[in-house]
Formats: structure tokens, C-alpha cells, sequence
């Protein structure tokens, strides 16, 4: 029955916001980590979605398919007191945009909420077929 | 006389499983609507209808030269109707055709519809049963 593969499809982009969410999450949580494991500030990151087929005719999902460092230049701060500060008193902070990364999330809640609408409206119409003819 | 039976639910036996290829395809649109580059897609219910019927030939699809062409065929195929993309209404940058409002609103609609089908079942079945009372 086509209506199980929705439970797929929805339950794909479901994963993909959350993990957009996650990234967004991780981005909002870096916006002043100038210096990380590596040595350098926190790079943006940014999610790849991608169409992916799933099973049934015409029935289409959809997955990360990368997450990709944002290369938009550094923020430079002028502060010779920082340890960090390079040899002109500038110390490199995150590319991380705190008005995108807000907007990606509300953008990304959205989503989430309407395939939770699929998901349960397909719920519906399956508990609905199961008790035909009763 | 099964076959009669057969015969008497036949149609709105395939009207159902139409119903339920089409909320798949939306379904399919939903999750897709942050992908880049992703096409709405929908079938025209209406002559897929027919043709799954085995009734009149369907209208053979315009030759197009181009995917942007109104009314293309993507090629696909469910239950024998062709998919066809849906016209942009605003299209995006990201090369998206999603219209979340028109999706959300045929999604609610195919759902009606459906459950609309089931209920002629049921009432197919009850007529059956109540015939057969002695």
C-alpha cells in the first residue's frame, strides 16, 4: 500500500530538518568561539538537501547529502588585548550570521511540522481504509 | 455473481488506489520543499481516472522541448497516468517549485476525497450484505 510509503517520505524529511535544526543549533551555539580543536575560529556550517527516490512509483524523499563549511569571509574584530589577536590587533571571529541562522531555524520548524501533518493525516486515512466495511 | 460484486466496486476501487498514488506524490512535494532545484510534480486525477478505467484513450501528452514547457511530462508514470510538473507560481532562486499553500491544499483535499471513496465502499459492502439477508 502506497500510503506506508509516506511514513518513509515524511519520516525522510523529518530527519533532514532535524538535522538542519541540529546544524543550526550548533552554529547559533559557535557564534563567539573564536578559537576551536584546530586551533581556528568556528566555520558556519550548512546543510545540503537532495531529492532522493524511495521505493513506490513517483514517491520521492529526501536526504542530506552533505554539510558543507559556509565560505563567506571572517568577522575581524580590532582587539590587540586578545591572546588571539594577529599582528595587527585583529582576532578572526565566526562567520556564523545569528539573523540567518534564526530564520533557517523557524524555516526548518515549519517544515517539520508540516510532514508531522502528513504523517498523521496519512495515519488517519490508513486507520480509516483498515476498518472498512464495519 | 462475484464478478458482479467485483464489477460493482471496481471503480471506486480504483478511484481509491488513484487517490492514494496522488497524496503519495504530494506527500513526495511536502518533503521536498526546502530541496534545491526539486519540481513539484501531480497527476491530472481526472484522465488518469479514465485511464486506469480502461475507458476512453487517454489525450496523447504534448511534444515538449523543453522541461519548462507547461504541462511536461516528467516521464514518470503512476498507475499509467503520466506526472506531470506543476506550473511555478513564484518561482524561487533555488530553482524550487514548491507552493506549500497549493501543496497543503491538495493535500487536505486528495484526503477528503479519499476518505469520501472509502465511505462509497462501505456503502457498496453494506448494499452487498443487506442483499444478502435471508
Amino acid at each position: 500500500m502506497s500510503l506506508f510509503n509516506i511514513f518513509n517520505i515524511a519520516g525522510s524529511a523529518m530527519t533532514a530538518q532535524s538535522e538542519r535544526l541540529n546544524v543550526v543549533a550548533s552554529n547559533l551555539a559557535n557564534v563567539d568561539s573564536t578559537t576551536g580543536p584546530d586551533g581556528q575560529a568556528y566555520r558556519a556550517k550548512q546543510v545540503v538537501f537532495q531529492a532522493v527516490p524511495m521505493g513506490g512509483e513517483g514517491s520521492t524523499g529526501v536526504q542530506v547529502a552533505a554539510v558543507v563549511n559556509d565560505n563567506s569571509p571572517m568577522k575581524m574584530v580590532y582587539d590587540p588585548k586578545s591572546p588571539l589577536a594577529n599582528a595587527q590587533g585583529y582576532v578572526t571571529q565566526p562567520n556564523v550570521n545569528p539573523v540567518e541562522e534564526m530564520v533557517n531555524m523557524i524555516s526548518a520548524s515549519r517544515s517539520y511540522q508540516n510532514n508531522v501533518d502528513v504523517m498523521n493525516t496519512s495515519k488517519t486515512l490508513l486507520i480509516k481504509t483498515l476498518t472498512l466495511g464495519q | 455473481m462475484s464478478s458482479r460484486i467485483d464489477e460493482m466496486m471496481q471503480f471506486q476501487q480504483t478511484a481509491l488506489r488513484l487517490r492514494e498514488a496522488r497524496q503519495q506524490l504530494l506527500a513526495s512535494n511536502i518533503a521536498n520543499a526546502d530541496t534545491p532545484n526539486y519540481k513539484a510534480r501531480d497527476i491530472d486525477f481526472a484522465s488518469a481516472l479514465q485511464g486506469a478505467l480502461g475507458g476512453s484513450a487517454q489525450n496523447l501528452p504534448l511534444a515538449t522541448t523543453s522541461p519548462n514547457h507547461l504541462g511536461a511530462a516528467t516521464g514518470e508514470t503512476v498507475m499509467g497516468a503520466p506526472v506531470q510538473y506543476r506550473p511555478a507560481l513564484q518561482p524561487s532562486a533555488d530553482g524550487n517549485t514548491v507552493n506549500m499553500d497549493v501543496e497543503r491544499a491538495q493535500f487536505a483535499d486528495n484526503a477528503v476525497r479519499y476518505e469520501a471513496s472509502l465511505s462509497f465502499i462501505s456503502d457498496d459492502i453494506k448494499d452487498v450484505l443487506a442483499a444478502l439477508q435471508p
